[in-house]
């Protein structure tokens, strides 16, 4: 029964619990399970939590690589009242979350999109081929990404203000101004993610059952009751946990961004993660970038708390 | 004519004949603008990776042509530069040696961890559990900081082994994540009746159980060698020339006076080609890898 939930919702978690409730017949945890869990955790410790503890030890001390001569004494919270008062830290996570509406929605609403129309056409080879090309962006290595952007968006010999030109607009200077370039890298991630909320809002379709949808397409003739009432709650737990993921990945996001703008111009998309890089490696701050490392830190655990708790629930028994 | 009316009457509404029957009309306007909206998404989709590649292949003067030429003689002068001089064939090979290691690394490491998770039961094995999923939140800047301290006090700076280090991160988790839901779905009879019969834990494990597993131990391997092989930050900040990776190599193009778009596309081409290769054979799993199995 378990099984028949996950089908037709898309999410894992069932299986879980149908594990979880028949612990009959389980062998006892024994030495040898240890041996062959144990591994796998050391190895994660030593390079997980060891890196962490350091982080959080770091963000307590002075810690400039270019001035050795101050040492690196303790600090306290010093380094955190830095953090917490420099306006730049601040508004690296303020374009952070400008960045996230600008793709996230439009990326979920063309995903669904996309979805409804390669399994509601009637081309059904076309369809198929196009499935798989969606794969292509998201494996596509986002530094080269990066740099196909500084192509394509060339002021001078992009073929994108070529395109534009044909239609009479332009040329516009694609990474030259804030507004523009800001538009530029959230446009580039919807291209390479676009194609991973299609990818699961269609596997959230064909979970659906045909029959539903037929008879609610006897009932009615627009497509968007249809959509909303019969298709929607079955597209739900996906959409949450592509929007939790897209979270987690756009304070992560740094390669693509650093290669097509360096976080410029000045300092206008220099998001969370290229700016704690820059403090880290190109002023040499450690103590302050280790902070707002933490600080980070303290962030992405929400959110992976939030996702355990909506999509593995079942897992505590 | 009549029959086809029969049939989706008489069958489920939801069932392939009506379906059929539905869609044998002629087409319709509404056909040929969804048929026309796939045809932009794959353009829209393939246009960059077709702009690379067609940029790898041509001449400086073409590149830097307005309007843009779209028919030339392709010539394989930047690949052959690509190979003959520079860092890139060696970035590639540290790339490939990375993520074979790492992938290996953490298929070693992985696979008898979710075995054992898959199988027994123990305290505080849901709290070990979340640990190794909420691995996937933590950004890489977070660690990146005390992995460079700590490869400078080791001297692994600008050493292979940092990198293949730092990438079990991510890989560790996601192999266990996959593998578990592998190992679920071997009935616990087969190893069961092998355990009755004398056999040790291990020798069951990889006798028995792995070989079954294989599907999905593959397809947890491919994945974490696209993620390790396209992962940038941490080789930007642990290496600096003798095991610098070919994502950082292909973006140190982007520096210096006059860029060689011709090259850097060419190298561009290289180190994207594989794993979208190794993607389209998984293409079915991405999601389920990306997701941490939250969504199949």
């Amino acid at each position: 029964m378990g099984l028949r939930d996950n089908r037709t919702t898309g999410v894992v978690a069932a299986p879980l619990s149908r594990e979880f409730s028949g612990t009959r017949g389980r062998p006892r945890f024994n030495w040898t399970a240890a041996a062959m869990i144990g591994p796998a955790v050391l190895a994660l410790l030593l390079i997980g939590i060891y890196p962490l503890i350091q982080a959080v030890s770091t963000s307590f001390k002075l810690y400039q690589i270019t001035k050795p001569y101050l040492g690196t004494p303790w600090v306290g919270l010093d380094n955190y009242q830095t953090v917490l008062k420099d306006s730049l830290f601040w508004s690296a996570l303020g374009r952070t979350g400008l960045f996230f509406l600008l793709t996230v929605p439009l990326q979920v609403a063309l995903g669904i999109g996309v979805a409804l129309l390669l399994t509601a056409t009637r081309w059904k080879g076309p369809a198929a081929v196009t499935r798989v090309l969606l794969v292509l962006p998201i494996a596509t290595t986002p530094t080269v990404v990066g740099l196909i952007g500084r192509l394509v968006y060339n002021r001078d010999f992009g073929v994108l203000n070529w395109m534009l030109d044909l239609v009479g607009l332009g040329p516009v200077s694609w990474l030259g101004s804030a507004r523009a370039a800001m538009f530029t890298i959230a446009l580039t991630d919807t291209w390479q993610w676009m194609p991973f909320v299609a990818l699961v809002a269609l596997s959230g379709l064909t979970s659906v059952p045909p029959d539903i949808v037929e008879a609610s397409k006897l009932e009615t003739s627009s497509w968007w009751e249809t959509f909303r009432n019969v298709q929607l709650p079955y597209l739900l737990p996906g959409l949450t946990a592509v929007l939790i993921i897209r979270t987690a990945d756009i304070l992560k996001l740094f390669d693509m961004v650093f290669v097509l703008t360096r976080g410029g111009p000045g300092v206008s998309t220099e998001l969370v993660s290229v700016y704690v890089q820059r403090v880290g490696f190109r002023v040499f701050d450690l103590g302050v970038a280790s902070a707002q490392a933490v600080l980070l830190l303290i962030l992405c655990n929400v959110l992976a708390q939030a996702y355990i708790r909506l999509f593995y629930r079942e897992v505590e028994v | 004519m009549s029959s086809v009316t029969m049939e989706t009457t008489t069958s489920k509404p939801g069932s392939l004949a009506a379906q059929r029957a539905r869609g044998r009309p002629g087409i319709r306007a509404k056909d040929v603008l969804q048929l026309l909206a796939i045809v932009l998404l794959a353009g829209f989709i393939l246009a960059p990776i077709y702009w690379m590649v067609s940029t790898a292949l041509k001449t400086a003067n073409e590149t830097f042509a307005v309007p843009p030429v779209f028919i030339f003689q392709p010539t394989a002068e930047h690949f052959r530069t690509v190979f003959s001089e520079g860092a890139v064939l060696p970035s590639l090979l540290n790339s490939l040696i990375v993520a074979s290691a790492s992938t290996l690394l953490a298929v070693i490491l992985g696979t008898p961890a979710a075995y054992a998770l898959a199988r027994f039961e123990f305290r505080g094995k849901s709290n070990l559990w979340f640990w190794i999923i909420s691995n996937r939140f933590i950004s890489p800047i977070v660690v990146a900081l005390p992995f460079f301290l700590l490869a400078r006090d080791l001297k692994l700076l600008d050493k292979q082994l940092a990198l293949i280090l730092a990438y079990l991160t991510f890989n560790v988790p996601l192999v266990i994540w996959l593998c578990i839901d592998q190992f679920r779905s071997i009935p616990r009879d087969v190893d069961q009746a092998a355990l009755v019969d004398g056999a040790g834990l291990w020798r069951v494990f990889l006798t028995i159980t792995l070989p079954l597993a294989i599907p999905g131990v593959v397809v947890s391997a491919i994945l974490c060698f696209v993620f390790s092989w396209n992962e940038f930050l941490f080789a930007l900040i642990l290496t600096r020339s003798e095991a610098r990776t070919a994502p950082v190599e292909a973006a140190n193009f982007m520096t210096g006076f006059g860029v060689r778009w011709g090259a850097m596309m060419a190298t561009g081409t290289l180190i994207v080609l594989p794993v979208v290769v190794f993607a389209a054979l998984v293409s079915r799993h991405l999601v389920r890898g990306l997701t941490m199995g939250a969504v199949k």
